[in-house]
């Protein structure tokens, strides 16, 4: 406070009065009104956001709806053991971790592969039919991505029923009700649907790449695969370090929105994920167990948030590449 | 002579040597076999929905029409539901991505602003909210503690800032406007609400076209929201019916008591499906081209600021 006021009393000194007041007026009031354009989100982000978060508070009590989130009483970690003692528990956070793992696996580098060989690739409007067409199922829904698995995969109707009909004689069998291929269906069907839009962060990093490096490196003889390996596959590691990181903080979090569409009961097995179990136990099954699906919930955000937490730690001691 | 065919040679290595070649064309061949497997299940749903429903319902399309006909269009726009539906979510993508540009540019713009006091702690009070967030059920309390349950403000308010959009959008303000261009408003008597609005925002068209795109996108594709927090089905948006029709299986032939025409019906069952895939996506598809000069640019500078 006192040095504070020593500072305006030395601009004071230093400055006549007139201006010293517009300055003042011009800092006050621009802030002022730069304040007042962030009112309403910063009202939208603690309402929408922060509230919610003091609201997991429910997974330590037991939730009563005429009480409330904060008139409920503690029950301490009741609701945590509940989740760790379930039967189910094993199963849900292996199906979580496979799906997740498996779709890192595969879905990460692919993106990676193809922005590199069409960034290599010279016919220039080859590359760009490829790339637009791989752009168009991004924009296709969830619904109408689970949809046409089902109508396309349809052993009597679907285009690969048909084919497969036509070349063995024989009906294909359900491979949507076999729990094994879910999986599969759900990592494949991602790939089909983000692999050319996940290519574009890529493609815009190659773009930034010198073109005389290339020359350079070709009259010293390098081929084409060696160009891509040694010159265009390096510039882009920053880029793909940093999706890794923020796909690590996505792990235990497998997107509701598909696999409950593609959950049926032939393959609840293979298919119940942590976040369809949360929306079962608190909105379906009888008046919803806030308590127990909130602490499973918190359950998910803090090992996500401490995996993303970790993997950006490394990053940083292990190369120059982090979030913060 | 020779020196002729040294300079041949030369262009000829500065093309591409036959190890290059060999790298092409094993590149072209997985890019068309991308392209195939891309390509095929929107071209045999294309054809599927312009078949007869005959057609389809025994299998016989693969990759054309067969059969050319219409019937399963015009079984989706006879059906009540899924047209109400269909300008259910033209309204609600319209609202919601005007609410989210507009929440987007005014959280980027002051905080784009390196005089702002206290502006690291408000970015991380906004993007702390993209890596921990309070999850269904508390959200779902907050709701219904606002009474917005089954009205139309929960299916635009609770998304209404997408702080990766903002963050989007402030690097692109930081990177491409120049500071000077504030300075010379304000000596002009300019305010910073007025130069936001006069200045900044026509300046930042690129961005808000990427932006307003990201949002279209998944305003009109979003189910979940309205499967936990709309009831009344006249509110119902498209998606909704799609999944009881696509994947739920229940489109109503139960009312037909006429056998035969229930077998009909049954027959149009599937290509009305395919009608309803291709209904429900070519109009968010149309978006894209005229936004995709921005787009690679957007797209780039949020990946830059990771």
């Amino acid at each position: 406070m006192e040095r504070g006021t020593q500072r305006i009393n030395g601009r004071l000194a230093s400055i006549n009065g007139k201006r010293f007041a517009r300055i003042l007026k011009k800092d006050y009031f621009s802030r002022w009104q730069l304040y007042l354009l962030l009112f309403v989100p910063l009202a939208y982000i603690i309402i929408f956001h922060y509230i919610p978060m003091a609201g997991m508070q429910i997974a330590f009590k037991k939730y009563d709806f005429s009480l409330g989130i904060w008139g409920s009483p503690w029950v301490g970690l009741k609701n945590f053991q509940r989740f760790f003692n379930s039967y189910q528990f094993t199963s849900i956070l292996m199906n979580t971790i496979t799906l997740s793992f498996y779709g890192l696996f595969v879905s990460f580098p692919l993106p990676i592969m193809l922005a590199l060989l069409l960034n290599a690739f010279p016919w220039e409007r080859y590359k760009k039919l490829v790339q637009t067409v791989s752009y168009i199922p991004h924009f296709i829904s969830t619904v109408v991505i689970v949809g046409m698995i089902m109508q396309v995969f349809n052993p009597r109707t679907g285009a690969i029923g048909a084919i497969y009909q036509l070349i063995t004689g024989q009906v294909m069998r359900d491979l949507l009700a076999s729990p094994g291929a879910f999986p599969h269906f759900y990592v494949w069907s991602g790939i089909w649907q983000e692999i050319g839009w996940n290519s574009i962060v890529y493609i815009a990093a190659l773009s930034g790449v010198d073109a005389e490096l290339h020359s350079a490196a070709q009259i010293d003889g390098a081929s084409a695969f060696q160009r891509v390996l040694y010159i265009d596959f390096p510039a882009i590691l920053p880029t793909a370090t940093i999706m890794l990181i923020l796909a690590a903080g996505k792990i235990m979090n497998v997107g509701f929105e598909k696999v409950f569409l593609m959950q049926n009961s032939l393959n609840i097995a293979r298919s119940e994920v942590i976040s369809t179990y949360v929306y079962k136990v608190g909105m379906t099954i009888g008046t919803g167990d806030f308590s127990f699906a909130t602490a499973i919930g918190l359950f998910d955000s803090v090992i996500n948030f401490l995996l993303l937490v970790t993997v950006n730690f490394l990053s940083k001691k292990l190369s120059d590449n982090y979030l913060w | 002579m020779s020196a002729i065919t040294v300079n041949q040679k030369k262009t000829n290595s500065i093309g591409y040597t036959r190890s290059d070649k060999v790298f092409f064309f094993l590149s072209g061949v997985i890019l068309t076999a991308l392209l195939i497997v891309v390509s095929y299940p929107i071209i045999f749903v294309l054809s599927a929905s312009f078949s007869s429903g005959n057609a389809v319902s025994s299998g016989k399309v693969f990759l054309w029409p067969v059969e050319f006909s219409l019937e399963g269009y015009k079984a989706v726009f006879r059906n009540p539901n899924i047209v109400r539906a269909f300008f259910n979510t033209i309204f609600y993508t319209l609202l919601g991505t005007f609410i989210n540009v507009s929440m987007a540019m005014m959280t980027a713009y002051p905080l784009s602003r390196r005089d702002l006091k206290g502006r690291n702690i408000l970015m991380l009070i906004f993007t702390f909210t993209m890596f921990f967030s309070g999850g269904l059920i508390p959200s779902y309390i907050l709701v219904k503690n606002l009474r917005m349950i089954d009205t139309v403000a929960v299916m635009v308010i609770p998304g209404a800032l997408s702080v990766y959009h903002m963050i989007v959008a402030r690097t692109f303000i930081q990177s491409t406007i120049p500071h000077d261009l504030l300075e010379a408003a304000s000596m002009d008597g300019c305010s910073d609400i007025s130069y936001f609005f006069k200045i900044l925002l026509p300046l930042s068209k690129a961005v808000i076209a990427v932006i307003a795109l990201f949002s279209a996108v998944s305003h009109w594709n979003t189910y979940f929201s309205a499967m936990i927090y709309l009831n009344t089905r006249t509110k119902f948006p498209l998606q909704i019916i799609l999944r009881e029709i696509l994947i739920m299986n229940q489109i109503d032939l139960s009312m037909v008591m006429d056998p035969e025409l229930q077998i009909v019906l049954s027959n149009l069952a599937d290509v009305l499906k395919y009608a309803l895939i291709v209904v429900a996506t070519v109009p968010i598809l149309c978006v894209y081209p005229f936004i995709q000069k921005y787009f690679t640019k957007g797209v780039m500078l949020g990946s830059i600021k990771n």
